[in-house]
């Protein structure tokens, strides 16, 4: 029991523990660091409780024909659409993400569109943007916007035809295991 | 601003599901809070490896390798620290905006902020959970060659 908790919890265990040494070692840079982790804790416990919350919502609610046909194989740019504000609307690092495209596959979400899920999620979310503007100016964060947009689908799709459909297969059977 | 939207949101989508069906409401509850653990351990470990690095990483670093004169190098230094960071948004720009007044070029600034938010060497281990190893490899090495078109785009506009 206790050995199995410390080895799912090594990596933050080694971590902390660099941290302290660090600190112990130089109390300035020390500091930056402890600052930096806190920072991101609290940026996980406040914006990801609801993300997940909205997941669990999304498995029990959404029913898997209803998926199929608006992200579906067969959905077209409805779902590209669809994929595109669904990342742009989230919140939170990107790491919130993964189970939420676990559930998208296993709701029989294309792959593709799963992919756009990522890349806008990753990089066009509306709030980001506008800090952006405020702090590189308005040329700059819409130019990259305008270049990620596009960027984005060609990633997805390059992505899907890339992998062979049996590995996609076992993505989505890992998926419904999450 | 946009978590408050998503706690009202989901709040509100929870009492509308809580009214309309008791027993799937607490199975959706169970999933999100079983998926928020099947998330923490690593999450934590790699928040506070973040943390770490990111010590050693502060404006005028960054300003060092990254500045105007520093051309496709810079781009391309710039563009590993980003896929190696995983700063948040708001901790981000501003440093990127301070990088610029230190002298830092606009391309290599594309280039870092584009790595930064689509590329994730930090959270890969996290990704193979979920997408396995090959998709996590081709993702990022797609997405970070991609920040390379943004650099050039953006030193185009820029200028």
């Amino acid at each position: 029991m206790y050995k199995e908790m410390i080895k799912k919890y090594r990596l933050f265990i080694i971590a902390a523990i660099a941290t302290i040494v660090l600190y112990l070692i130089n109390k300035e840079v020390g500091l930056r660091a402890i600052g930096m982790t806190s920072y991101s804790f609290k940026e996980m416990f406040t914006v990801l409780p609801p993300v997940f919350l909205l997941l669990g919502l999304l498995d029990v609610w959404v029913p898997r024909e209803l998926m199929i046909q608006f992200m579906g194989e067969k959905a077209g740019l409805k779902g590209i659409l669809l994929a595109f504000f669904l990342g742009s609307a989230a919140a939170g690092p990107l790491y919130g993400a993964f189970p939420v495209a676990a559930v998208l596959m296993k709701k029989g979400a294309r792959f593709s569109n799963v992919m756009i899920f990522i890349g806008a999620w990753s990089t066009t979310k509306i709030p980001m943007l506008l800090f952006e503007m405020a702090s590189l100016g308005k040329t700059f964060a819409l130019t990259r916007l305008l270049v990620d947009i596009p960027g984005i689908i060609i990633i997805a799709l390059l992505i899907e035809k890339l992998m062979k459909k049996e590995e996609i297969e076992q993505i989505y059977i890992n998926a419904s295991k999450m | 601003m946009n978590a408050f939207l998503m706690y009202g949101l989901s709040i509100g989508l929870l009492g509308v599901s809580y009214f309309k069906d008791k027993k799937k409401t607490k199975m959706a509850v169970k999933k999100g809070w079983k998926s928020f653990l099947n998330i923490l351990p690593q999450m934590l470990g790699i928040v506070t490896m973040v943390g770490f690095i990111f010590a050693f990483f502060n404006a005028e670093t960054i300003s060092r390798l990254v500045g105007n004169e520093s051309g496709w190098l810079g781009v391309l230094l710039s563009a590993i620290v980003g896929a190696i960071t995983l700063i948040p948004g708001f901790v981000a720009f501003p440093t990127a905006a301070l990088v610029l007044q230190n002298g830092g070029g606009y391309m290599q600034i594309g280039a870092f902020v584009s790595a930064l938010m689509m590329v994730g060497i930090m959270t890969a281990p996290l990704e193979i959970k979920y997408f396995g190893k090959k998709m996590t490899i081709i993702r990022n090495t797609l997405a970070f060659l991609f920040s390379f078109v943004v650099a050039l785009v953006i030193g185009m506009v820029m200028s």
